[in-house]
């Protein structure tokens, strides 16, 4: 079986700051992380490759240095690791990644094997739009199965799989076929710790890097700001509150103290004493 | 997920298909109206979408144009129940397809009846919301028809020259952007629940239903639903749509101190959430996440116990009509956009508050009847 697992690197959010004065991203010394949501997806193709047999390539596209989150995902387990690197991808809205990832994906079938399972992220912490998975499983026709919080059965003779995904009100329990796009939740594993041959082998692992042409894109008027349907118009801080909260002063005791903030609560916002009234007898 | 980049002010010689404004090819011109994906689910549609249709009618109307929904479902009352209820609040009419292969989500026979009634009719705008459905549909659906798709819009307008000016948080909340998708059609979004306001229901309006019919079986449908297991009441939260949220935050100091924070809940009849750490670090579970990465919240009262209020906590927070801050440091964001703060230990006051508004709220209250 052959697991690819899509990956992104994206700056660590925690650690993202905007300049009090012109309100741009202060960039500059934040770490990038390999994007957390990819990890669980990572995680899940290890496990299944561990059970059934097969091998698990990590994919990314971005610039050179996002070699670094590549080898990270080798230290903890994955087979091999393409980057896809070239000017051509600056600038790719969502659309644009997908055909570009997709390329990559067809290109990675021809030169080692046909994915089977092609794992993405549920959405990623910088961009949260979950639109790639879902475009990449349109453009190469892969059964698509976002918000999996379960894999039950990878069949590797029926070529099935029987996994759980949540929807609105519950779970459903689904079976399909392979080749599929498979997202994973958030928590629905326990991302592993490399181990140290793992570590080894990473740090001397070649990075196998493609450019647009290698990955055998021809129209790069596809890929990057050109082949992206939405564009960026404007980007702007949100406006301030004008008024700071007003301060309840800190009582002698807590209970004051309470007492006191129940008091400028119900005289900032009387009706919500009626509200409140109501909820907690429980109408 | 591009990083967001102002468009370059000139647009770069040989013509850009994003940057540069073109007219729009003749192909799009005929493009017309506004549409809201229905979202049902068990007979039940999501509110969400109810949400898109108050958004969806104010630029319908700005527009000069019809507002749609768009029903899915297998044969049967559900979906006339959903166009009446799309009706009331706001939708002129509803395209209706139904199916029995589309009784229950699959994104296969979704996606295809979808993109079947859009290329089959055109509408210049399609929202969605931005729930586990929603966002599983927009994706296939946008790369179908290779157009632009807006994900977890906070804001929609159209521009002065009538194309949808989306805008989002982007860097995790710190910053906004508006987003265009100028060349091609339709331009599609998603907003998240409780992003919008609920719009007020209109009962008895009333509006036309436009079967559509799309060849579907479920021999060609590869993926099949074996079974599905509803979530236990007790597991429901109704965190996004509840009228009072208590939150705690890294200023409680240990998963066993939010406990406090559930009392308080429990004593008002709310919803109790968190910020990200407290889900990072496994205290709690991440659907009582609020915030950007979490759920988007409009309570009549939000109270906020040990959260510093990061941006991107704050982006899930300001639809509440009043934000109460308990805090230790005076000089944390949250006191920045919270209406009243206390600046005091969290894990001290809790317990204290929850007391006194047991009291207070109690029918039988003597301080009630007091004041």
């Amino acid at each position: 079986m052959h697991f690819v697992v899509c990956i992104k690197q994206v700056p660590d959010s925690a650690q993202i700051r905007v300049h009090p004065v012109t309100n741009t991203i202060m960039r500059q010394g934040v770490p990038t992380i390999i994007n957390p949501y990819d990890l669980f997806s990572l995680e899940e193709a290890l496990r299944w490759r561990d059970k059934v047999g097969g091998e698990v390539t990590v994919l990314t596209m971005g610039p050179p240095m996002a070699s670094d989150s590549l080898r990270k995902a080798l230290t903890i387990g994955a087979d091999r690791a393409v980057l896809l690197t070239d000017r051509f991808f600056a600038g790719s809205d969502t659309l644009a990644t997908s055909f570009a990832l997709s390329a990559a994906l067809k290109k990675i079938g021809e030169t080692f094997s046909k994915p089977d399972i092609v794992f993405c992220g549920k959405q990623t912490i910088d961009g949260d739009t979950a639109q790639v998975g879902p475009g990449v499983a349109k453009r190469l026709n892969l059964e698509q199965i976002t918000y999996v919080s379960g894999i039950n059965e990878v069949d590797g003779e029926n070529r099935t799989v029987t996994l759980e995904r949540r929807s609105e009100g519950g779970v459903q329990v689904l079976k399909t076929s392979l080749p599929a796009m498979i997202t994973m939740l958030e928590g629905s594993n326990v991302v592993r710790r490399g181990r140290i041959d793992d570590a080894l082998r990473a740090a001397r692992a070649e990075i196998i890097t493609w450019s647009a042409k290698d990955a055998g894109i021809e129209d790069v008027t596809m890929c990057g700001l050109r082949g992206s349907p939405t564009v960026v118009k404007k980007v702007f801080a949100p406006t301030p509150r004008a008024e700071k909260a007003a301060l309840v002063e800190v009582g002698a005791t807590p209970g004051d103290s309470a007492e006191a903030l129940i008091n400028a609560i119900f005289a900032k916002s009387p009706k919500i004493e009626d509200d409140l009234v109501k909820l907690a007898s429980g109408f | 997920m591009s990083d967001p980049k102002p468009a370059p002010k000139a647009a770069p010689a040989g013509g850009s298909r994003a940057t540069m404004k073109k007219e729009l090819p003749e192909k799009f011109r005929n493009h017309k109206h506004v549409w809201v994906f229905i979202e049902m689910e068990r007979g039940v549609v999501h509110p969400v979408s109810f949400e898109l249709l108050g958004e969806g009618r104010k630029l319908a109307d700005k527009l000069g144009v019809e507002l749609a929904g768009v029903v899915l479902g297998a044969p049967g009352a559900d979906v006339a129940h959903a166009c009446k209820e799309s009706f009331a609040y706001g939708a002129d009419l509803c395209y209706t397809i139904e199916n029995p292969v589309l009784a229950d989500y699959r994104n296969e026979p979704y996606s295809k009846a979808l993109t079947a009634v859009v290329e089959a009719h055109k509408p210049e705008i399609l929202l969605l919301g931005a729930t586990t459905l929603g966002r599983d549909l927009a994706g296939s659906v946008a790369t179908t028809l290779l157009t632009g798709l807006t994900a977890d819009c906070t804001e929609l307008n159209v521009d002065d020259d009538k194309s949808l000016a989306a805008t989002r948080p982007t860097f995790g909340g710190s910053l906004l952007c508006t987003i265009y998708t100028l060349n091609f059609r339709p331009q599609m979004a998603t907003a998240r629940p409780r992003a919008m306001a609920m719009p007020e229901r209109q009962e008895g309006r009333e509006g036309r239903i436009v079967p559509f019919a799309v060849d579907l079986r479920e021999d060609d449908i590869i993926t099949k639903i074996l079974s599905f297991i509803p979530d236990r009441d007790s597991n429901k939260t109704n965190l996004a749509f509840a009228d009072v949220v208590v939150a705690g935050g890294m200023g409680l100091q240990s998963p066993e101190n939010f406990q406090l924070v559930k009392n308080l809940a429990s004593v008002l009849g709310a919803e109790y959430g968190c910020s990200r750490p407290l889900v990072q670090k496994g205290w709690i579970s991440s659907d009582r996440q609020i915030g950007q990465t979490g759920k988007t919240i409009r309570p009549k009262i939000y109270i906020a116990a040990g959260i510093s209020g990061a941006i991107q906590h704050r982006v899930g927070v300001e639809g509440a009509d009043l934000i109460v801050a308990i805090n230790t440091d005076k000089n944390a964001p949250i006191f920045d956009f919270a209406h009243l703060g206390i600046v005091t230990d969290a894990i001290r006051l809790l317990p204290a508050l929850t007391e006194a508004f047991r009291k207070r709220l109690s029918p039988h209250s003597k301080d009630r009847l007091a004041g």
